[in-house]
């Protein structure tokens, strides 16, 4: 998917770090080893775009590593220079307040990625996401990416009740919804919608 | 529509203008800019829409649930004034829900607003120059049209807020903008998972859980997002819940 990515993006790399909210960070994947390295670097210093973006929750758009930049990250900014990166682009790996890491977008030139370019870095990001949710390189095909407004709003509240019933952490809930559905070969959608009309719960002393 | 003294419309400018404070917020300053409209215009429930980085348009802040509710079906049928307006960088007012060209455009949002009580219509984009970000819905349950003052302060309005939004792009960066409403999104879906896990917790349905987050807040004095995502962070943490409002 990163080297994907990094053409789609006419980027010159693009790296996965997977994070977590006690400091546990570390590479999950890379478009090469030049990369790799880039990307251990943030991680390694504990500043740049992508730790402030995980941080914020929100994306962290660098198009020029000029000198603002090495005052606001001066031991990581330089860094980065050196090793000839002159735009990063730190995108959020989450779904509401599950938080799994970031997604880097590294150019050799300085610039704004373009309207289009900026869709795609997104949906990158949301294809990683459900690729971490899955724990496996091909996610189970998401036949609800896309899903009208009201069905996603059903999704997020259904992870929020299972969370509660199953008394487990939301991203945990989030995994469980996704694996009952592919089990039971019905779309998220559906799953979700039974959840919030209090027809399927989780937590096995009531189902 | 123009009750308000010269006074009151000079600092409603002045307050959409003013995007560069500190803890600038996106989603409240939209809420700012809904219920703003909403008292200028008297009769009339505002709801705003704005576009992301994939070009797809999303519900950002509305003054009650009704205006809400319109826009989210804008959304779903991928038709009604708002999207009009979007698409075509032009202004739809005054449009009469009970005529033919109201049914023939959005059959199935005109019925919608109609069975709601509403009578009439306008949806202004937000825009600079030819860059287009969402759109403003005013619905109306009178027919008592805006006349042409009333469309130049609100679209001027709508353009003030748009152009506020876009400068802070030309100030500080242009990626301002895309981060800040990537962030907006996210807090929305934090929303609605603490809405799930309030109704489970409590055995409530997800729209009082969304009452309950939301008072709780107010009696608190924090943030919604800020509530919301202790709820589903923390939410043993969390306690007079059960509390009814006021």
């Amino acid at each position: 998917m990163c080297t994907n990515a990094t053409e789609a993006l006419s980027a010159t790399g693009v790296g996965v770090s997977v994070m977590s909210g006690d400091g546990d960070h570390r590479m999950a994947a890379a478009s090469d080893p030049a990369t790799e390295r880039i990307e251990e670097l943030q991680l390694t210093l504990g500043e740049g775009p992508c730790i402030d973006a995980f941080a914020a929750s929100r994306p962290v758009l660098v198009p020029d590593l000029d000198d603002s930049v090495m005052r606001r990250w001066p031991v990581y900014g330089p860094a980065v220079h050196g090793e000839g990166i002159r735009a990063v682009f730190a995108f959020p790996l989450q779904v509401g307040a599950v938080r799994l890491g970031v997604l880097d977008v590294f150019r050799t030139h300085a610039g704004q990625l373009s309207r289009e370019q900026m869709g795609r870095a997104i949906t990158f990001a949301d294809l990683a996401v459900t690729a971490l949710l899955d724990g496996q390189d091909q996610p189970h095909a998401d036949r609800d990416l896309d899903e009208a407004v009201e069905h996603r709003a059903r999704l997020y509240q259904a992870q929020g009740m299972v969370m509660v019933q199953l008394g487990v952490s939301l991203a945990e809930a989030m995994v469980r919804l996704r694996a009952y559905a592919y089990a039971e070969d019905r779309t998220l959608s559906d799953v979700a919608a039974d959840v919030v009309a209090r027809r399927l719960r989780f937590d096995p002393s009531q189902s | 529509m123009t009750t308000l003294s010269a006074e009151s419309l000079a600092k409603v400018f002045v307050e959409v203008a003013d995007t560069l404070v500190a803890e600038f917020d996106l989603i409240e300053f939209l809420q700012m800019l809904a219920d703003r409209v909403a008292v200028l215009t008297a009769d009339a429930t505002v709801g705003i829409l704005l576009v992301d980085a994939k070009g797809r348009l999303h519900f950002m802040a509305a003054s009650d649930e009704s205006a809400k509710l319109l826009e989210l079906l804008q959304l779903q049928q991928q038709a009604g004034p708002c999207l009009d307006a979007f698409r075509t960088g032009r202004a739809v007012v005054n449009t009469d829900l009970f005529a033919p060209v109201a049914a023939a455009a959005w059959p199935d949002f005109a019925r919608f607003a109609t069975d709601f009580g509403f009578r009439a219509v306008h949806a202004f984009p937000l825009r600079l120059r030819d860059e287009i970000i969402g759109a403003m819905g005013l619905f109306s349950r009178t027919t008592g049209d805006l006349d042409d003052g009333d469309v130049r302060i609100v679209q001027a309005l709508a353009d003030v807020a748009a152009i506020s939004l876009l400068q802070e792009r030309t100030i500080s960066r242009a990626e301002v903008l895309t981060e800040q409403l990537q962030s907006a999104l996210n807090s929305r879906i934090v929303i609605e998972q603490a809405k799930g896990a309030i109704a489970q917790r409590y055995e409530v349905d997800v729209d009082t859980a969304f009452r309950m987050i939301r008072s709780y807040a107010r009696r608190n004095n924090r943030r919604l997002g800020e509530v919301a995502y202790l709820v589903v962070t923390d939410l043993p943490s969390l306690t007079g819940f059960e509390e009814p409002a006021g």
